[in-house]
């Protein structure tokens, strides 16, 4: 975060198509140099945002700020941004090299230069000795790696990449993650990242926007998002959770205030087991069990009404925990209860 | 399936089964037919037209020789017969580029921008010309075109007699009226081939996906740079599919010329004159080849050009 003015700035934001309001009174701010992830369910406006920074959409209401200037009425060829697209829309009449030099010949940057840099590029993306194969020659890892050496050999000040992994495997996928990753660090550049996917949000960004329906659910860190989600979407989007309200969480907490769990944070124990001092505990009966390898998913009744899912690390391997139908006891510190806004999913 | 019900499929089912587990014989049985087609009567007649222009015509019985002899294709080197070959080549040219002009505009708005249902509309209008017969509107383009029709009568309207009579007079191209000038001519070719030019434009640009074109955008093309670079060179394929189609029609029609136009022949007049009234089939044959060459030619050049990158 080198400078003070941000280098892309929503405020009060609205873009709609007929009645719809794709997204609604967005604001915020992303820092210089930062990754910054937009994340939320199809449909949720997220990928509107990315087409409004690159210029191919344009605000119905609010203004955007690109490094301090306001881009209303800016086309996107005159916006220093660059787009990675989800289905990489690698030009199919070109080989990967003129692929690569097409923002640069388009700039009239000399052959030679160009070609130099076009070189730079792919070695960056592991993508040498490949300038001059088709787009069609190639597997889908390799089109995701030319679609990013085409926008960053053009040094853009802030990266747009619309679900650039959404189409790889997922060996591939979490490859890239670590990669891009890397690469963002290596080159200094904004990334904006539009993804569904939340395991990929919370692994790379510095910071997460999560929306849904068009307008912005909360904006932090990825890891308070997941450990402090602020409504009840946030929580049910991001990781899995277990929400109480009402009846059940006044039995639970005393206070009919909903709020949700972690199923990682709630141990299960026998029905007997001694329970330690200030954790707040249950009783219940094993209604599922999923073995998930790593870890066993128990899904309990509890006494009373209400179910709860927990999340059991097979840190043990003699240790089978309970049974199907077996009586248990749970138990979780009560500072893990997140407390939610008004809002419900 | 037990044995039994096996044994006891009808003879349509084991027909289909037979044909499921040989693959081959199903290709051969379908391909047979339409390679008998194209092998024996559609190529062989072609042969049979390369091989009478061969033969030449003996001047004073006026009877066919067949005998082989380079007679014809002498005859077809005479300043008379490489006139009308010029003519009729520049015609289809004019003719392809008009198509080309007029249908791209229309093509790229169906595929970019139209409605579903305004597409539909202009599908059927694209179409609608060809139910009809190519005759009837022939003849209706003459009235159209006659000096009492409603060309003239419009311009009139409009105070442009000047532009219209200026046209009539250019040289070459010009003449009394525009039903009996080359302009006539290229204006109803072009009317009666443009549908064969806008459906493979509609069918390329259909295959050019718009991220591509916000891609160019995005790396800093203006809408110029962008058309140039990537969707002319993506839509090329399909302009000369359409081109291919606009121009050996044009070649080879020799109906519109004789009805709308001027007294120069076309090369299809031409060979419809010496194997009808000439009697001179070998020379009709060699006239026939001009334009299958004048095709060669053209395909060899735009694929040189790379007109066919892009598939």
């Amino acid at each position: 975060m080198s400078t003070a003015i941000p280098a892309v700035r929503f405020s009060v934001v609205r873009r709609q198509f007929g009645e719809v309001r794709a997204i609604d009174d967005v604001g915020f701010e992303i820092a210089d140099g930062e990754f910054f992830s937009l994340l939320g369910p199809s449909g949720s406006g997220k990928t509107t945002c990315l087409r409004l920074i690159a210029g191919f959409e344009q605000p119905d209401a609010g203004t955007i700020e690109i490094h301090g200037v306001n881009v209303a009425g800016v086309p996107p060829y005159q916006r220093d941004v660059n787009t990675v697209f989800q289905d990489y829309a690698l030009f199919p009449h070109m080989s990967v090299g003129q692929n690569v030099e097409y923002g640069l010949m388009i700039r009239k940057v000399p052959a030679a230069e160009r070609s130099r840099r076009a070189e730079e590029m792919l070695e960056l993306v592991k993508l040498a000795g490949m300038r001059g194969r088709k787009p069609a020659q190639l597997s889908g890892g390799q089109r995701q790696r030319v679609a990013l050496a085409r926008a960053l050999i053009n040094r853009p000040r802030v990266l747009l990449l619309d679900e650039p992994l959404g189409a790889l495997d997922l060996k591939l996928r979490e490859a890239m993650q670590v990669e891009l990753k890397a690469l963002q660090r290596q080159v200094g550049i904004t990334f904006v990242y539009v993804t569904h996917d939340q395991g990929e949000a919370l692994s790379m960004s510095d910071r997460v926007a999560v929306f849904n329906l068009g307008r912005i659910e909360q904006i932090d860190t990825p890891a308070a998002i997941y450990e402090h989600p602020a409504t009840a979407f946030v929580a049910g989007f991001v990781g899995v959770s277990n929400l109480c309200e009402g009846e059940v969480a006044k039995r639970l907490s005393g206070s009919a205030e909903p709020f949700a769990i972690r199923p990682e944070k709630i141990r299960i124990a026998r029905e007997d087991a001694p329970t330690p001092d200030g954790w707040v505990y249950a009783g219940g009966r094993v209604e599922s069990i999923v073995y998930l390898g790593a870890a066993t998913r128990y899904t309990v009744e509890l006494d009373g009404g209400g179910s709860l899912t927990v999340l059991h690390q097979n840190a043990d391997d003699r240790d089978h925990g309970p049974a199907s139908g077996a009586r248990v006891r749970l138990a979780w510190q009560a500072r893990h209860q997140q407390r939610l806004g008004g809002q419900r999913a | 399936m037990t044995a039994a019900a096996l044994q006891s499929s009808a003879p349509l089912q084991r027909l289909s089964n037979a044909l499921y587990l040989q693959p081959r014989l199903l290709l051969f049985l379908l391909l047979t037919p339409p390679l008998l087609w194209l092998g024996v009567i559609y190529l062989g007649s072609l042969f049979a037209l390369l091989a009478q222009s061969f033969f030449y015509i003996d001047e004073y019985s006026g009877m066919v020789v067949r005998e082989v002899s380079l007679a014809t294709w002498r005859q077809l080197f005479t300043l008379a017969n490489l006139d009308i070959v010029l003519r009729t080549t520049a015609m289809a040219a004019a003719v392809t580029a008009g198509a080309a002009l007029l249908g791209f505009p229309l093509a790229y708005y169906m595929v970019r921008y139209a409605s579903t249902r305004m597409k539909a509309l202009l599908y059927l209008g694209v179409m609608l010309p060809l139910w009809s017969s190519y005759l009837v509107r022939v003849y209706s383009w003459k009235l159209i075109l006659a000096k009492e029709g409603i060309i003239t009568w419009l311009s009139e309207q409009l105070h442009l007699t000047w532009l219209l009579e200026g046209m009539l007079a250019l040289p070459v191209i010009g003449g009394p009226s525009l039903s009996t000038s080359d302009i006539g001519t290229f204006l109803v070719f072009l009317y009666v081939w443009l549908p064969f030019m806008i459906l493979p434009v509609v069918a390329a640009l259909e295959r050019v996906p718009r991220t591509l074109i916000e891609a160019s955008a995005d790396l800093g093309a203006p809408p110029g740079a962008t058309f140039r670079r990537v969707i002319w060179p993506l839509a090329l394929p399909g302009v000369v599919a359409g081109s291919i189609f606009t121009f050996s029609l044009t070649l080879g029609d020799y109906i519109i010329p004789g009805i709308v136009g001027s007294s120069h022949p076309f090369i299809g007049q031409a060979v419809y004159a010496h194997q009808g009234t000439a009697g001179n089939v070998p020379l009709a044959a060699a006239l026939t080849i001009v334009p299958i060459a004048i095709m060669a030619v053209y395909l060899t050049v735009a694929k040189r050009m790379g007109a066919f990158d892009a598939l």
